[in-house]
């Protein structure tokens, strides 16, 4: 098999990736520009990306009598200090007009007497967020001048003189790879999950929290492409119910359960309140003997026990299912919890891509919003809306500076976009090794798992272990180079090896450029067991020819960043 | 976690091959969808949501706690009927307003 037909689009904006961020810049680019917009997603794009499912409440928002330098300040603080403050406030301004905009497309929010949103504590609001992704598709699917590609992935970027010049893909369906020519690209394409061996390893092993479908497909193109990256050290793992991996925070937030160990005791305060504080303290119990960990719902109401069941069927419905299949709700037994494997992600964490203020990266023309972005954590399902409006806003601004006429495409960047189609056919032709995709992603989980912090190493690791994890991912890679693949699916499945591979690597060389403890669980680095002031900044990286550069920059603390070499 | 593609129900409309996050399911050469990929189901429910005829059901692996019960969505109008059917046949019904917010 070999790609029959090589086909060459031209557009002004290319969207990598129809989620959260990705459809709301096309909303954006539609309002301020006249500029003709491409998404390109790899599934449908009414039920992708990370709210497949469905959310059950806005996890960022400026309750009433909060500013947006308060969400600032709360992210700070979780974060240790290793933040972007231009980024959190620019985000934080945004996430009320946001959510108004879903309002009005049709998203239910839960309001008082008085009309007034219902908070759940201090920073979120209350939805109906089930039909979440289809009200934003619909809206988005009415855009004239924006057109919808779906079951296509893109693989590389294409890129001249440090500037993006469009990306090369392949469908899904019809046997078609595509060169797309764009003068502005924005990459929208959510985190990475998969990196690391799962909670259930076996049959039900994508029953993890992120998308199993979010492969790092976006920081593996930056990576490769030379952008610079940050804070991949700040592995994002949730605490999350056992099993189902359904999220904790209704049960939590809904009806005051605490976290108790198999004794009884609640011992959350006892390690902190911090997203990484908690999840800590969670393992520590279990490894002093006082495991399992649980949230404390036994004896709550019966109307909270349904109200559990029906929040859950909106969001994580597998927990529902383990209710009624073990016969026994909430307020019959408490909820174990766990904490998940490691993901890069960065809506929750402040891993991805080094962006100034409008989110532009460091290759010119290029913009990440939402999970892909770093710097900007616990951006959630708002900020990713806001970010891919502030680069979206950025790239109108230029556009309608300059109405740029297309690409010119250079005998270099057609021999460049002649590479990676080439790569397609390389894959699809030829006979197949003694080892499998699915094998390769076995290794790679395993290697993660036990030399770079994995649930199986109770996510701790010193330096000798990431050096073991560095050398076995080399040579995966190297393997992965010789795959062959039957169907477009086996293709993709190679490719998302591939970028997961990528993305493995710049994680281990982050983890061990840091060298203290500043977040624990998310890097619990055993050789440098303390959080030291030195270590107030970021930690960045760019791949070169001689491989992994670290960069340490200072943290930034004004209301504005722009690049500079 | 997974779910199954009832072959007697399902009418081969493809909505769950489209909608499928994943791109999960197939069509076979009955012309019905089958699950192609049942170990990389998320779970997310987007195809059950999707499928007209009420064809597809989701079930919990053993190593998630499953006993062999599965469970159906079925819309009607405002409401989600979920269904559930335990290995032993018994029925249970939880209704979900969709124009109702999530009070937690």
């Amino acid at each position: 098999m070999k790609f029959e037909k090589r086909e060459r689009i031209d557009t002004d904006v290319l969207i990598i990736g129809g989620g959260t961020a990705g459809c709301y810049a096309a909303l954006t680019l539609q309002a301020h520009s006249e500029a003709k917009v491409l998404i390109v997603e790899k599934a449908a794009i009414r039920r992708s990306g990370c709210l497949a499912a469905g959310v059950n409440a806005l996890n960022a928002y400026i309750v009433k009598g909060r500013k947006p330098q308060d969400y600032v300040d709360y992210a700070t603080k979780d974060a240790a200090g290793i933040v972007r403050q231009d980024l959190l406030l620019s985000m934080s301004e945004r996430l009320n007009g946001v959510t108004k905009v879903l309002e009005d497309l049709g998203l239910v929010i839960l309001k008082d007497a008085n009309g007034e949103y219902m908070a759940r504590g201090n920073r979120n609001i209350k939805i109906n967020g089930e039909n979440i992704k289809p009200i934003l598709a619909d809206a988005v699917l009415q855009l004239p001048n924006t057109t919808v590609m779906e079951h296509v992935i893109m693989t590389d970027y294409l890129v001249e003189d440090g500037e993006i010049k469009g990306a090369v893909g392949f469908s899904l369906r019809h046997n078609v790879a595509y060169e797309i020519y764009a003068p502005y690209v924005i990459c929208a394409t959510g985190g990475a999950a998969g990196l690391y061996r799962p909670n259930n390893p076996g049959f039900s092993r994508h029953k993890m929290w992120y998308s199993p479908f979010n492969t790092g497909a976006g920081y593996a193109m930056g990576i490769q492409a030379g952008a610079e990256m940050t804070t991949f050290e700040m592995r994002f793992i949730a605490l999350r119910c056992k099993d189902t991996i359904a999220p904790t925070g209704t049960i939590a937030q809904g009806v005051g359960a605490k976290q108790v160990n198999a004794d009884g005791e609640v011992y959350e305060t006892k390690y902190g309140l911090t997203t990484s504080q908690r999840v800590y303290g969670t393992v520590k119990e279990t490894l002093d003997g006082h495991g399992p960990c649980y949230l404390a719902t036994e004896g709550i109401t019966s109307e909270q026990n349904m109200d559990l069941l029906k929040a859950y069927l909106n969001m994580a419905p597998g927990q529902t299912l383990k209710w009624l299949e073990s016969g026994e709700g909430p307020q019959q037994q408490n909820v174990e919890i766990e904490g998940t494997e490691p993901y890069i992600v960065g809506g929750h964490t402040a891993s991805g891509y080094w962006v100034d203020t409008n989110r532009e990266t460091t290759i010119r023309n290029l913009y990440a919003a939402g999970d892909v972005a770093g710097g900007c954590p616990q951006k959630y399902v708002t900020g990713a809306l806001a970010e891919g409006e502030i680069a979206a806003l950025a790239i109108a601004k230029r556009y309608e500076a300059g109405k740029p006429s297309g690409v010119h495409v250079s005998p270099a960047l057609a021999a460049q976009a002649q590479t990676y189609l080439d790569a397609y056919d390389s894959y699809l032709t030829g006979e197949a090794p003694l080892y499998t995709t699915e094998q390769l992603e076995e290794a790679m989980q395993r290697t993660m798992d036990s030399y770079a912090g994995g649930i199986g190493s109770y996510y701790r690791f010193n330096s000798k272990q990431l050096a073991k994890a560095k050398a076995r991912i080399e040579e995966l890679q190297i393997m992965a180079n010789h795959l062959k693949a039957d169907t477009l699916h086996d293709l993709l499945f190679i490719y998302e090896l591939k970028e997961r591979l990528v993305v493995c690597l710049t994680l281990i060389a982050h983890l061990g450029a840091r060298q203290e403890t500043r977040w624990h669980s998310f890097a619990e680095n055993l050789d440098y067991p303390e959080t030291s002031d030195e270590w107030l900044c970021y930690v960045n990286s760019v791949a070169t020819d001689k491989g992994i550069e670290i960069r340490q920059r200072p943290l930034v603390k004004e209301d504005y960043y722009e690049h500079q070499n | 976690m997974s779910i199954r593609i009832d072959q007697n129900t399902c009418v081969g409309c493809q909505r769950c091959v489209n909608i499928c996050p994943g791109s999960l399911p197939a069509m076979n050469e009955s012309g019905k969808a089958f699950m192609a990929y049942p170990k990389d189901c998320w779970g997310c429910m987007a195809c059950i949501k999707e499928c007209p005829v009420g064809a597809i059901a989701y079930f919990l692996g053993p190593d998630m706690g499953g006993k062999g019960g599965a469970m159906k969505a079925r819309r009607e109008g405002h409401f989600w009927n979920w269904e559930y059917t335990s290995a032993t046949g018994e029925h249970q019904t939880i209704v979900v307003n969709a124009q109702e917010s999530n009070q937690y």
